[in-house]
């Protein structure tokens, strides 16, 4: 399996062939310094990605919280987290960094809020 | 009528007003006042739910509502005053005339002023796509307040014209939403925005990106129902033939930013015309003395750690200013874009018994591999440097020594391929 990933890690934008199959790399090119060879080993074998998105929030003069997880997330779960952060409604006060949803589908990371909100006047 | 006093009055309370304040305070001004028209401070950073900020100037990853809380929560504890709901309507240089939800109209008389007004959106009228006026298309920026801040989503299936940041974080936010979004269409052969964005933002999700292509007309009655594309030639001209329809309900417009300078033009500030914002010397000052700008009502920047750097400097000086602190000038040198360079901020470098280095942002005209970059005086070299790439949606940066300069003298900045 050969896949080009596009190096993210300076502007430069290294596109960097990794062939390997699933959970090996065998080889790398095109990566113009050392910094890109982390990035794409994780890019090739788990990418993973921070989720943002808004909940529902209540008792405040604002109808959405913005919220992220506290930690990048494979990027095949982004979907599934979305459907759960779609069902969650939190209400005010909120501080931000506060932790909504707890080891979010077992993976080892929060979805927490990324504002504070005070309750209505 | 109301009327305040204050050193240092900022207009605009986002990235550059927030830390133009905090900066002034630190400087020592006693009195430092944030006028800000919307409900809640932050600016536009308030909608920018997603992650990418910071990673300069903090070197960690912050959304935009983090970033912002982060100045907003240093300014407060120095003690900067805020006034929300206060639109600045008029000023006379440094004396300001605002309108305020609950006090009516209030004067505000300030040592110095500290422009920080932002940019808002070229729309659909500044590009001139044919077609009819249906329901449905909005600028990048506007949906995303209504998506992100107020719960109200656009459509259902969205083209997306422009590949600039805020289009493609948009592409990927109404994708996590479940809206389907057909492409990203883009007239220049090359993507404005950064590589960063493209990767995260479309090709994760496999959205389409379309170089060289445009909208070439509008279809729909009461809403949009959908558009034609078409190929475009170097002149940026639609090629006959290769139009083709997509069907959407819904058309976002990420075609660029535009300094807000209203204010500015009033007071007959000299304007770039390259950059659409005031002219500035390195201390972020104005054409009229008292008044300093900073953030994207100068130049459109790609990242708002960029702005925060400019707008400390902007904040401290206006302080030194309203303090009676600032050095006498010898002078001033004129900074020019040369060969294949858009712009220069600061456009000039004054002289005085200072002579701190100064930082020289630009953009490149077109993207480019592997540059020289060149800063002269007066068409003789005083500085070289070597990238392996230059990309308008990226800006540069050189420090330069004004240390011996003088009066009179241009300084150029070009950029050249290397064989």
């Amino acid at each position: 399996m050969e896949k080009v990933i596009t190096c993210t890690v300076c502007p430069i934008g290294c596109e960097i062939t990794v062939t390997g199959s699933e959970g090996r790399i065998e080889g790398m090119r095109g990566h113009a310094c050392k910094r890109g060879i982390p990035f794409a080993t994780d890019e090739f074998l788990l990418p993973k990605r921070i989720l943002t998105t808004c909940v529902k929030l209540s008792g405040s003069d604002e109808p959405l919280l913005p919220v992220r997880s506290d930690k990048p997330i494979p990027k095949e779960k982004l979907f599934a987290c979305m459907e759960l952060a779609k069902t969650l409604e939190v209400s005010a006060p909120i501080g931000m960094g506060e932790v909504l949803i707890a080891n979010i589908l077992g993976l080892d990371c929060n979805l927490v809020a990324t504002k504070s909100v005070t309750p209505r006047q | 009528m109301i009327h305040k006093r204050c050193d240092v009055a900022i207009i605009g309370g986002g990235p550059a007003g927030l830390a133009a304040a905090m900066a002034a305070k630190r400087e020592g001004a006693s009195e430092v006042m944030v006028l800000e028209r919307d409900s809640s401070m932050g600016g536009i950073l308030q909608q920018c739910i997603h992650p990418g900020f910071g990673l300069t100037y903090f070197d960690e990853e912050l959304t935009g509502p983090e970033y912002a809380a982060r100045f907003f929560e240093e300014a407060s504890a120095e003690g900067v005053s805020f006034m929300l709901n206060t639109m600045v309507l008029h000023m006379e240089a440094t004396h300001l005339i605002c309108s305020n939800k609950e006090l009516g109209m209030v004067t505000v008389e300030a040592a110095s002023v500290v422009l920080a007004m932002g940019c808002r959106e070229r729309t659909r009228a500044q590009i001139q796509i044919p077609g009819s006026r249906p329901a449905g298309i909005y600028t990048a920026g506007t949906a995303q307040r209504l998506i992100n801040r107020q719960n109200v989503m656009v459509g259902k299936r969205v083209v997306i014209l422009g590949s600039g940041d805020i289009g493609m974080i948009m592409a990927r936010r109404l994708t996590l939403e479940g809206v389907d979004v057909v492409a990203v269409v883009e007239i220049q052969e090359y993507l404005t925005g950064l590589t960063r964005n493209r990767v995260q933002c479309l090709d994760d999700f496999s959205i389409p990106l379309l170089l060289s292509h445009t909208v070439t007309q509008i279809v729909g009655k009461g809403r949009v129902e959908g558009v034609f594309i078409a190929k475009v030639d170097e002149q940026k001209v639609p090629i006959a033939g290769s139009e083709q329809f997509l069907e959407c309900d819904t058309l976002l417009l990420s075609v660029g930013l535009i300094p807000e300078n209203e204010l500015t033009k009033s007071q007959g500030i000299e304007i770039d015309p390259l950059t659409g914002g005031p002219r500035l010397n390195q201390y972020q000052q104005t054409s009229l003395e008292g008044v300093f700008a900073c953030g994207n009502v100068v130049h459109v920047n790609d990242l708002v750690d960029n702005v925060s750097i400019e707008s400390i400097n902007a904040g401290t000086h206006a302080a030194r200013y309203a303090l009676k602190k600032t050095h006498l000038r010898e002078g001033h040198v004129v900074c020019t874009p040369g060969e294949q360079v858009r712009y220069i901020c600061p456009q000039e470098i004054a002289l005085d018994p200072n002579r701190e280095e100064v930082t020289l942002y630009f953009r490149a005209t077109v993207p480019l591999k592997k540059v020289r970059i060149t800063a002269s005086i007066d068409g003789k070299v005083i500085r070289t440097k070597r990238a392996v790439r230059v990309n308008p949606g990226e800006m540069e940066q050189m420090t330069i020594s004004p240390a011996a300069l003088l009066d009179g003298q241009e300084l150029t900045i070009d950029i050249e391929e290397v064989r």
